[in-house]
């Protein structure tokens, strides 16, 4: 087949950034399956719940201590989220870096709360349905901070090295931050549905 | 409605040696009639549909073209999709409010003459007459009576994993779930005897887990319910008397239950009145006492991972027992 | 945004033809040899092994339907007993939905969506190899399982408390569990790699309204992927934490529930249904309008029915249900939502009859597949109306009526429009055409074989057999029927045995292909069949739905791109206007570690939760060798 030149692309740029960007929106859908996830996890927790004849099972309801003080540090984590991104965006190398690491603690720092925040359930996984929920849900967020960690763990290493300085990581740390807030934002209704809702 | 039985008499004609005692095309049981009555309606609507949609693919595909190549309107094809469009939504309508009558139709009565609980066990019904006076309630496993003509409720219930309790002559099939309580509305329209078998499926033995429900006239289902309340009878023969004495010293006893003897055992099904059921095994066999010596024998080759250990017996024992077996009327 | 300047930065601006091809050869070729096989991240590499295996899969399931008929045709038969009998119709169920019939589905589109969109690969190429790596390592876990006596045992949909710790001892319901994760993990990634392909990759001037029906049926089935399967695998994790660790979802003594795992399974399971439905009209339509010679009638129409089949697909599943015990109230609801699916299904038979009707038929193989496909799915959607009114239901449901009726609309709803899209893509995909002759006893024999086998189970199932018995009483009036159906199977067989042979001949001496073998109008007939590794010398502009038919002589083309690094097209989601010159990742070997890395942690953690733990620093490992920068001109911006 003939071709007949119509369109010349050479002055387009030569990496998308932004809602430009492939794996920007890789991460949406990763996140619109991970969220269908969290919801559903959720639905199962309210199910168990209408079926019971008291809520929680066999169990006073959780301490509101580390679960309060996890959450306290994932909204706070919020802003430097937003400077990191922001940054990325100027292409700022310095200050991604510094904020990268400061991210770095702060996913860190959600998991050793998280250490206090099993034993606070007062159930174990095993002792009946309602235990066995907690412990997923707390399970299955536990999962998404360490696997956000890890990427920023990576992404830091990164900036540091030779590759730092480029476009495409920049945009690899702004879509970074897009899904630490994913995993902040998920948390919220989570930390509802653990903590008040045996409370109603 | 004519084409419909004419329809329905041509289905039954069709499918030759339909016994009728299993089947949701030869009901018995108002619930199974209302049901069928819809089945015949929607399978005589949606025929026609079919039939209607095949006649258009075959003159769309196979019409004269006009020879020269104009384009036939995109505006009469509009109309004509969206006409069909509008008469599946009427037909879909309609067949969503029939059902919703016939659903109706077919739900449990406030007040049933009579309750019975079947629970589900792999791979076998044990079912439960209660009565307010616990001498009067008794317990018996695969075959359920119940009075003709009348609306009874069968409580379901399940010891292991899920099951359904189906017997399509009488009434649509209804599962027996773990943790939870079911019912279902059985009615016989006249005597007779309905199989049905467990229709989800709950393991190895899946396939051998029948049941009849017979249906008999008030006075005979009185004298039968009298006589399961009783005790298991007293054997006369020498070789059931022989055949009780070794039920009682071997494992037997440990499983079932045989009313009036230290026979308590309730893992496997109650044996009281064994020889008075049509069946044993669940539907496997036809009761003899050649099926029940069989049966007893060698459990794990006539239905292979039952519950049922094979007991070691002498040839002696096994003619014993199982005389003893069918004395149990 | 430094765009250099460079030797290293060619544009195809000025390129001859030769030097071009050349040039793009260079960039995009997979490495000949077993390295080259296993790092490939070309779509059309990978989506041909996708649909291979797939067909492989198909075979098999298609030996235990046999196996199944030998032991059903007569009451009382003794060739395969109760164990293996259960351990053969979960195989067949399970190795029909996961490793045949969603996969192939996915592996059409993979090959497919990219050449019908205009780009050069995929968007996330590793993701997609891994994708393939993870389902060949789902299936092979399956299938060595049931070669050693393993095999799942407790029906495709495994409900409990059979499939739980108490009654399912061993490790059958185990593999099941986790060969439910590794297609999942599988189907979720190219779902993702579709949508995103289809949302940011579309050649520029491919508006929305310019999408081909088969793109827009695989983005529709791509969402229905993303937004149920996180219900089966919350459904298949928690069964493997309780029958692993000893939690409680599935104990009603402990506060569990039984029907739990019916609504998250069937949440999932009902619109698995569409997710395999909605490609096969995407093929319907595709060959409807190149059969036809002219467009589908209604594309606005199609499309939204399409939506909202996806949509309504979600509010259907009790019906699954409805024999469980649930409110009736509630039932009354699915029974009208579930009627209702009628509306878009029958917007889109119109639409093709009308196509039909206005068009000028051109009787070739894969027309005649859409032709079967017509007859068989509609009975499907009747029984289907049939299914969706609970009192029908109560006598049917886990009948051999329920059997007719899927066989009915999976079938023929889509194992017809795949067999039609397979003689009308195979030409593309191998440079060959597939017997016309042969072509035509295939579809006779499979759909009489088809219809002689399933039309009968109607019967069967109103006369009251239920189905997963491995065996009936002599006393049951069902043995004639049973006679007649295996009887037939074999004809239905013999059908797949001589598409089998077809296929295998075909693709080693059928007669070459041209472009465009069929005169149809949508971007993949562009280039040559099969394809070069880049899919299009230059990519094209599309002005308008059909871009082949307005001129078929010239095509549009865009030019600017680099030819020394992988690149491609990044446009706007609604109007396909260039956004960006992307890179696209060149082959890497790394997909395949990380997906073995992830089969040890799988595997293994069917015997243990620790394997979790030190089963992940090995996929991390590999997860990071994946994504760390080799300095590639793909890594450029």
């Amino acid at each position: 087949m003939k071709q007949s030149i119509v369109l010349d692309l050479s002055k387009l740029p030569a990496h998308g950034l932004g809602a430009a960007s492939l794996t920007w929106w890789g991460t949406l859908a990763f996140m619109l399956i991970e969220g269908t996830g969290f919801a559903l996890s959720i639905v199962v927790y309210l199910y168990l719940m209408s079926l019971a004849p008291q809520w929680p099972l066999n169990a006073p309801p959780p301490d509101l201590l580390p679960g309060t003080a996890l959450t306290a540090l994932l909204v706070a984590s919020f802003l430097p989220n937003i400077l990191v991104a922001r940054w990325a965006g100027q292409q700022n190398l310095e200050k991604v870096r510094v904020g990268l690491i400061i991210m770095s603690l702060l996913g860190v720092a959600p998991l050793i709360v998280r250490i206090f925040e099993f034993p606070a359930m007062h159930i174990s996984w095993d002792q009946n349905a309602y235990g066995s929920i907690v412990w997923v849900m707390l399970g299955l967020h536990t999962t998404h901070i360490i696997t956000d960690l890890i990427d920023t763990v990576v992404l830091t290493c990164l900036m540091f090295s030779r590759h730092g300085d480029n476009p495409r990581r920049y945009g690899d740390v702004s879509d970074n931050a897009m899904y630490w807030n994913f995993v902040v934002a998920t948390w919220l209704p989570m930390y509802i549905c653990l903590y008040w809702v045996p409370r109603l | 409605m004519r084409t419909a039985r004419i329809l329905q008499l041509s289905i039954i004609a069709a499918v030759a040696g339909c016994s009728g005692n299993q089947s949701a095309l030869d009901p018995q049981g108002a619930p199974a009639i209302h049901v069928e009555h819809l089945i015949i309606g929607i399978t005589v609507i949606c025929a026609a549909v079919w039939l209607l949609v095949m006649i258009v693919l075959g003159w769309a595909l196979l019409r004269k073209r006009p020879s020269d190549s104009s384009q036939p309107g995109e505006r009469s094809l509009t109309i004509s999709v969206g006409s069909a469009v509008a008469a599946t939504v009427i037909i879909i309508t309609g067949l969503t409010i029939a059902s919703f009558y016939t659903t109706r139709g077919i739900g449990l009565p406030e007040n049933a003459a009579l309750t019975i609980t079947v629970r589900g066990q792999q791979w076998w019904w044990q079912v439960n007459y209660a009565d307010p006076d616990p001498a009067l309630s008794f317990q018996t496993a695969n075959e359920i009576h119940i009075p003709v003509g009348q609306d009874v409720r069968v409580q379901l219930e399940s010891a292991d994993v899920v099951h359904s309790f189906w017997v399509p002559s009488l009434a649509g099939k209804q599962d027996l779930v773990p943790g939870r309580s079911n019912s279902l509305l059985l009615r016989a329209e006249r005597p007779g005897i309905y199989r049905g078998q467990c229709a989800e499926f709950c393991g190895l033995q899946h396939t051998h887990m029948a049941m009849m429900v017979v249906a008999d006239k008030p006075a005979d289902y009185e004298r039968w319910i009298a006589a399961q309340r009783q005790n298991g009878v007293m054997p006369t023969d020498p070789d059931a008397v022989a055949g009780k004495v070794a039920f009682l010293s071997k494992p037997c006893a440990a499983c079932h239950t045989v009313r009036g003897t230290p026979a308590t055992g309730t893992t496997g099904p109650d044996l009281t009145h064994i020889g008075s059921r049509k069946t044993i095994a669940a539907g496997l066999l036809e009761t003899t006492r050649g099926s029940l010596a069989a049966w007893i024998a060698d459990p794990q080759t006539l239905k292979p991972g039952n519950n049922m250990p094979m007991v070691p017996l002498t040839s002696v024992e096994l003619r014993d027992i199982s005389a003893y077996m069918e004395s149990l009327k | 945004m430094t765009i250099r300047e460079d030797g290293q930065n060619l544009r195809d601006t000025g390129l001859g033809e030769i030097e071009l091809d050349h040039r793009l050869s260079a960039t995009w070729s997979t490495p000949s040899g077993l390295w080259g096989a296993l790092s490939s991240v070309d779509h059309k590499i990978i989506g041909r092994r996708y649909i291979v295996t797939a067909f492989v899969f198909l075979a098999l399931g298609g030996l235990l339907a046999m196996a199944m008929r030998l032991q059903l045709s007569q009451p009382e038969a003794r060739f395969i007993g109760p164990d293996r009998y259960n351990q053969i119709f979960t195989m067949h169920g399970t190795n029909m939905m996961f490793l045949f019939a969603v996969p192939v589905m996915e592996a059409m589109a993979v090959y497919l969506v990219p050449l019908m969109v205009g780009t050069r690969n995929i968007a996330f190429p590793r993701l997609n190899a891994f994708s393939y790596w993870m389902y060949l390592a789902g299936g092979l876990l399956l299938w060595i399982a049931f070669a050693v006596d393993t095999g799942p045992d407790i029906g495709w949909f495994a409900y409990v408390p059979l499939s739980g710790p108490q009654y399912a001892a061993g490790k059958r319901a185990d593999i099941w569990a986790q060969m439910i994760t590794f297609t999942e993990v599988s189907a979720l990634a190219v779902a993702v790699e579709i949508v995103v392909t289809v949302f940011k990759q579309r050649a520029p001037g491919m508006s929305l309204d310019r999408i081909p029906l088969f793109v827009w049926s695989m983005l529709v089935t791509s969402f229905l992927i993303i937004l149920a399967m996180p219900a089966i695998m919350i459904a298949s994790s928690t069964l493997i934490l309780d029958r692993l660790v000893g939690t409680h979802f599935f104990n009603p003594a402990e506060g569990g529930d039984v029907l739990l795992w019916q609504h998250l399974f069937w949440f999932f399971g009902h619109p698995e249904v569409y997710i395999i439905f909605l490609p096969a009209v995407g093929m319907v339509s595709t060959i409807v309008a190149t059969f036809t010679r002219r467009p589908v009638f209604g594309y606005l129409a199609m499309v939204m029915a399409l939506v909202a089949t996806g949509v309504l697909a979600f509010g259907l599943w009790v019906h699954h249900m409805f024999v469980a015990g649930l409110p009736r109230l509630g039932e009354s609801f699915f029974t009208a939502s579930s009627m209702a699916i009628a509306i878009p299904a029958g917007l889109q038979i119109f639409c093709w009859l009308a196509t039909m009707w206005a068009g000028r038929p051109v009787f070739r193989t894969p027309f005649l597949f859409v032709i079967g496909f017509m007859v068989i799915f509609v009975i499907g959607g009747m029984t289907g109306v049939m299914v969706a009114s609970v009192p029908f239901d109560t006598q049917v449901h886990d009948t051999y009526f329920v059997v007719a009726h899927f066989h009915y609309v999976l079938v023929g709803g889509a194992v017809f429009p795949l067999l039609g899209a397979i003689y009308y893509w195979f030409p593309k995909i191998t440079g060959r055409m597939m017997s016309e002759t042969l072509g035509r006893w295939v579809f006779g024999l499979i759909f009489t074989g088809f219809n002689l086998t399933f039309f009968p189970m109607h019967i069967l199932g109103l006369q009251g057999m239920p189905r997963r018995i491995y065996t009936y009483q002599p006393e049951m009036p069902w043995s004639g029927l049973n006679m007649f159906v295996s009887l037939s199977a074999v004809i239905l067989a013999a059908g797949f045995l001589l598409f089998f042979i077809d296929a295998i001949r075909s693709s080693a001496t059928g007669a070459t292909a041209p472009a465009n073998p069929w005169g149809a109008s949508t971007l993949e007939w562009a280039t040559s069949s099969p394809p070069p590794p880049y899919n299009f010398a230059r990519l094209p502009v599309v002005g308008s739905l059909e871009p082949l038919s307005n001129n078929p002589e010239t095509l549009p083309v865009a030019s600017g791109l680099s030819v020394d690094r992988r690149e491609l097209i990044v446009s706007s989601v609604v109007e396909a206007l260039p956004e960006a010159r992307e890179s696209s990742p060149d082959n890497s070997i790394w997909p395949l570690w990380s997906a073995l890395a992830t089969t040890v942690l799988l595997i293994w953690s069917i015997f243990t939760p620790w394997a979790v733990v030190w089963g992940s620093i090995p996929v991390s490992i590999a997860l990071i060798g994946w994504f760390w920068p080799k300095g590639t001109p793909e890594d450029d911006a």
